[in-house]
């Protein structure tokens, strides 16, 4: 193993995070906060409560987990395009260094990047809503791992795409919609038998589902099962991520 | 000794059917001058990138310090710095920073003044807080050799280090190159600037549609393939040469000058004969000087045996 070359994709991948850093975090933060407003504040103000919970204080981990999915998929995958596209992935492929080293660098930095956000929407929630965490360690392991199993996506995303514009295509037509219906702004017991059913076949509803347990000890579906899917994606996109660099589908000729 | 790089039969075909390189062999000294030449499309970038680990070989192997490039790639690459083509460089990001990346994507530990050292002997030293995009072309092609040789590689590929370049920047890199051969430092590049080779190579090998047609010492080459010119001066200006003459002679436009081409590797040069053959005809010599046709002739004409 080459720790340094993971380390120094790492540093160099945070380095352009810190060097926009106020965009970086300035436009997911007020996104999130238009949320709030939107739905914690004026719609929220017509549903007290979702099993007990304040509806505004309910749609927080819902929607850091929108924020997490969205950075992730979108660092992760910019972060191993943009190479691509200036040419300088040459560097990478010619590097005494593995996919384990290069996949750590990206995907670490990209997951980084993201938790870095939730956490600072966590912080904009607290002044909002006042939102009481029941288990924070597993609140953290949940968002890391999280962030770390869409980051691996992602990082699959910009290894086969071959324009900004399939860049774009799957966070937007694919990524986004699962977080909408996976129970972001609701519980999936809110929903009638049939659609709860369907609500269940849409794996970013135990990801939502287990964070939202370590916030309140409420869960669409058992905790173990939340951990195990987030866990499966995790060795399902490491899986095709060595493929892709052993074979060298879309990096090499 | 052993070769610091040996490729042996390497071949690369594509699934289009097409056929970069063909059965390409080659053995490259440490701290030599390799210079590979041939038109677009001939397999030099090919072949570059098959050692660097860019491209895959359809048959083949390559040993780069004795490693193997595909079981041991981790140490041989190591061993090889690549400067590419195309300028290939993160816009925004510090020049300095640029090279730290590269030194930490092979594994070395920090090493500032190494690489103060190194600014400094390609002149970027003063640049090094510098925005790559805020860079002149051949900044950002010496920023290119500077990571490069960020690692203290053994083997160096230059592929095309001068294409696009104007020529007081082309002698500035050549002079680069021939710093780093000091050094210790194997120097391979590709070119389509004869000059280049003929300047600073001290082995040229001439691939043409996948195949590596010869390499030689330069020297060799050009004694081997190499035409010379006699040119020779005369007291009196000759309107008409005479008919045993004129096929072989060039007249010069004012007639004080007569060239002569000749093969060096010719068991007689002839120049005897002609010489003799003047005076029999009254033309009288006043001086004489032989020049040695250029690389960019010689690679002519071998492309040209070998297509014909």
């Amino acid at each position: 193993m080459n720790w340094r070359s993971a380390q120094a994709i790492f540093n160099h991948e945070m380095a352009r995070f810190f060097r926009t850093v106020w965009q970086s975090l300035a436009s997911p933060v007020l996104s999130t906060v238009l949320y709030f407003v939107v739905f914690g504040a004026a719609i929220g103000g017509r549903i007290q409560s979702v099993e007990g919970v304040p509806y505004g204080a309910f749609i927080v981990p819902g929607l850091m987990m929108l924020t997490v999915l969205q950075q992730s998929v979108s660092n992760a995958s910019f972060g191993i395009y943009f190479p691509k596209f200036s040419g300088t992935i040459y560097e990478l492929l010619v590097a005494p260094t593995g996919w384990i080293e290069v996949t750590l660098g990206f995907v670490g930095a990209a997951a980084a990047k993201a938790v870095l956000i939730a956490l600072v929407i966590l912080l904009t929630s607290f002044w909002f809503n006042g939102v009481h965490i029941a288990h924070p360690l597993w609140m953290l392991a949940f968002l890391v791992l999280t962030a770390l199993g869409f980051s691996l996506l992602g990082f699959i995303i910009g290894l086969w795409a071959k324009s900004f514009e399939q860049l774009q295509i799957v966070p937007m037509m694919v990524i986004t919609p699962l977080v909408f219906l996976g129970g972001a702004f609701y519980s999936a017991s809110m929903l009638p038998p049939f659609w709860e059913a369907v609500a269940k076949l849409n794996p970013v509803l135990y990801l939502i589902s287990g964070f939202r347990w370590s916030f309140f000890d409420l869960a669409d579906v058992p905790v173990g099962t939340s951990l195990a899917a987030v866990g499966l994606m995790i060795l399902v996109c490491m899986g095709a991520i060595r493929w892709i660099f052993l074979t060298g589908w879309r990096l090499r000729e | 000794m052993r070769p610091i790089i040996d490729i042996d039969h390497i071949s690369k075909r594509y699934e289009s059917g097409t056929v970069a390189l063909n059965d390409v062999s080659l053995q490259i000294e440490s701290g030599e001058i390799l210079a590979l030449l041939g038109p677009n499309g001939a397999g030099k970038t090919t072949l570059i990138s098959i050692i660097c680990g860019l491209v895959v070989p359809t048959d083949g192997t390559v040993r780069v310090g004795g490693h193997d490039i595909r079981s041991d790639w981790r140490a041989a690459r190591k061993l090889i710095g690549l400067v590419p083509q195309e300028i290939a460089l993160e816009p925004f990001e510090k020049v300095i920073d640029c090279v730290r990346f590269t030194r930490g994507l092979y594994g070395e530990p920090p090493d500032e003044a190494y690489l103060e050292s190194l600014l400094r002997s390609l002149a970027l030293w003063d640049k090094r807080d510098a925005r790559t995009r805020e860079l002149s072309g051949g900044m950002k092609r010496r920023v290119l050799i500077a990571k490069a040789l960020s690692h203290r590689p053994k083997v160096l590929f230059l592929d095309e280090p001068t294409a696009g370049v104007d020529v007081a920047l082309r002698r500035e890199m050549w002079q680069v190159v021939r710093d780093l051969r000091a050094q210790g430092v194997t120097i391979i590049l590709t070119t389509h600037y004869l000059e280049e080779a003929e300047d600073m190579a001290d082995r040229i090998g001439v691939i043409s549609r996948g195949q590596l047609l010869l390499v030689k010492p330069k020297a060799e080459l050009m004694g081997e393939f190499g035409k010379k010119r006699l040119t020779i001066e005369l007291y009196q200006p000759v309107t008409d040469l005479p008919p045993a003459l004129a096929g072989r002679l060039e007249r010069s436009e004012n007639g004080m000058r007569l060239g002569y081409d000749y093969d060096t590797r010719a068991e007689r040069t002839g120049i005897a004969r002609l010489l003799a053959e003047l005076a029999e005809h009254g033309i009288a010599v006043r001086d004489v000087a032989t020049k040695q046709s250029s690389l960019e002739e010689i690679f002519i004409s071998l492309v040209e045996e070998e297509t014909a």
